[in-house]
This record gives structure tokens, C-alpha cells and sequence, in this order.
């Protein structure tokens, strides 16, 4: 695997545009298969539409981390993560977050400093593998990528409810 | 209790890429709509970026989980038309 620490920062911006018609693609094929499933089943109730919008948020994310393909650590790790059937768990971290808010102890400066990037480790699948250089390229390009995905998002969701 | 090892192994790091890490913290903040446009970016420090950041990727989450339940939605009472879908797309 290759960790590439100096290309990414060039192909932040080189790659967006791409990136979002391969994501838009795969996309809207996941969102097919999708629907073709919830045909056999035939229902529209709220457990249903709960569960698909579970699959349609796993399929939005493995279709971007596989539309950016194995080049980014996050890519992989979010991949990897998906593959073995580990739901994001974002729920689970923000319980525990508040539990270790609650309990304020003063801190210096320093130690917030690195609060912050451990924050931010959990945030961006596979960041608590990278040092902190690493860290800030590869969420730089993670939040460019979350946010194609959610433009896209928003414009299949409009162009539906048209 | 671990403060002054914590103290040491930061200062240790930032003595080989000060200036990387102050770059690539400019970047990030180019990329947040909350902070990017202020005029005093200079002064904004760069653990106000990082809790940005933070708040930003979970914004971007939420609003995935919120879009991802209106799909789920749509797709219970329409039709794709998705030819159609991704024509308007690649148009944009």
C-alpha cells in the first residue's frame, strides 16, 4: 500500500470533479439495486424506510470511498470498515463523548491541542492509524468528498421529489 | 499526570514540519465555510480549525443521515427515472 504524503495535497483539487460524476454513478446504481430489493418486499412502512435509509447511507459512503478508490488512507479504511459489517458507529462514540465531557477537568493549552486531532482521529475513518501530518492532508480531503457526496445527495433527492 | 510527556512529544514533532502543519492547517481552513471567508484569518488559531473541523464532518454526517432518509422516502412512493436523473446530473 502506498502512503503518499506529498501527491495528495495536489490532488485534492484534480480529483473533485471526477470524483463526483464516479461517485453520482455508483451512486444511483446502489440506489437501483435498492429499490429493486424493496419491490420483492413491497412495503412502506416506517420500520422499512428506516432500515433502506440505513442501506442508502452505507451505499452513499462506499460509493464515494470506492469512487476515490484505494489512493487515500480514509478510502480504505472506510471501505474495510463497511466490508466487515461495522455499521459507522457514530451513535455509539457520541454516548461515550459526553460521558467523558461530563467530567471537566482545566487543561492546559497544550493538551487541548491534541484533544483536538484525537477528536478528529474518530471523525475520519482510519485516522487513528495516521500521524498528525497525515491526518490533517487526509481529512482535508475527506470534507472535500463529504461534501460532493452530499451536493449529489441533495440533487437526486430533488430531482426525485420533483 | 502525563502533561509534561504529553508537553515534550508535541514539541519534539513540531520542531521537524512546524511549517507543514501550519500550511496544511491554512488549507483546512480554506475549506470551512464557517471560517474561510473571515477577513482575520490570520488570528484564527489552529486549534479553533480543528474544532471546526470537527463540527463541520459532523454537520456533513447529520446531513448525510438526513438525506439518506429522504431517499429512503422518495424511493417508497417514485418511480426512478434514472436515466433521467443522471442526465440532469452530468448536466450541472
Amino acid at each position: 500500500m502506498r502512503t503518499s504524503t506529498t501527491t495528495t495535497s495536489s490532488g485534492i483539487t484534480l480529483s473533485t470533479k471526477s470524483c463526483r460524476i464516479k461517485f453520482a454513478r455508483r451512486f444511483l446504481r446502489s440506489l437501483a439495486e435498492i429499490k429493486k430489493q424493496k419491490r420483492s418486499s413491497a412495503s412502506s412502512s416506517e420500520e422499512e424506510i428506516c432500515k433502506r435509509s440505513k442501506r442508502i447511507k452505507m451505499a452513499a459512503y462506499s460509493s464515494m470511498a470506492r469512487a476515490v478508490g484505494p489512493r487515500m488512507n480514509w478510502s480504505r479504511a472506510l471501505l474495510f470498515k463497511l466490508r466487515n459489517r461495522v455499521s459507522y458507529p457514530r451513535l455509539v462514540k457520541k454516548k461515550k463523548r459526553v460521558t467523558v465531557r461530563s467530567n471537566k477537568v482545566p487543561r492546559s493549552k497544550s493538551s487541548v491541542h491534541i484533544d483536538r486531532g484525537n477528536k478528529l482521529r474518530k471523525l475520519v475513518p482510519g485516522g487513528k492509524s495516521m500521524d498528525y501530518i497525515c491526518l490533517l492532508e487526509e481529512t482535508a480531503h475527506y470534507i472535500t468528498c463529504l461534501n460532493t457526496q452530499v451536493k449529489v445527495m441533495q440533487a437526486i433527492a430533488d430531482n426525485l421529489s420533483k | 499526570m502525563s502533561s509534561r510527556r504529553s508537553r515534550s512529544r508535541q514539541s519534539g514533532g513540531s520542531r521537524i514540519s512546524d511549517d507543514q502543519i501550519n500550511d496544511l492547517v491554512t488549507k483546512l481552513q480554506q475549506l470551512l465555510p464557517e471560517i474561510r471567508n473571515s477577513r482575520r484569518s490570520d488570528k484564527v488559531s489552529a486549534s479553533t480549525v480543528l474544532q471546526e473541523t470537527c463540527n463541520y464532518i459532523r454537520n456533513l454526517h447529520r446531513e448525510v443521515d438526513d438525506l439518506s432518509e429522504r431517499l429512503s422516502e422518495l424511493l417508497a412512493t417514485t418511480d426512478t427515472a434514472q436515466a433521467a436523473v443522471i442526465r440532469s446530473l452530468l448536466l450541472q
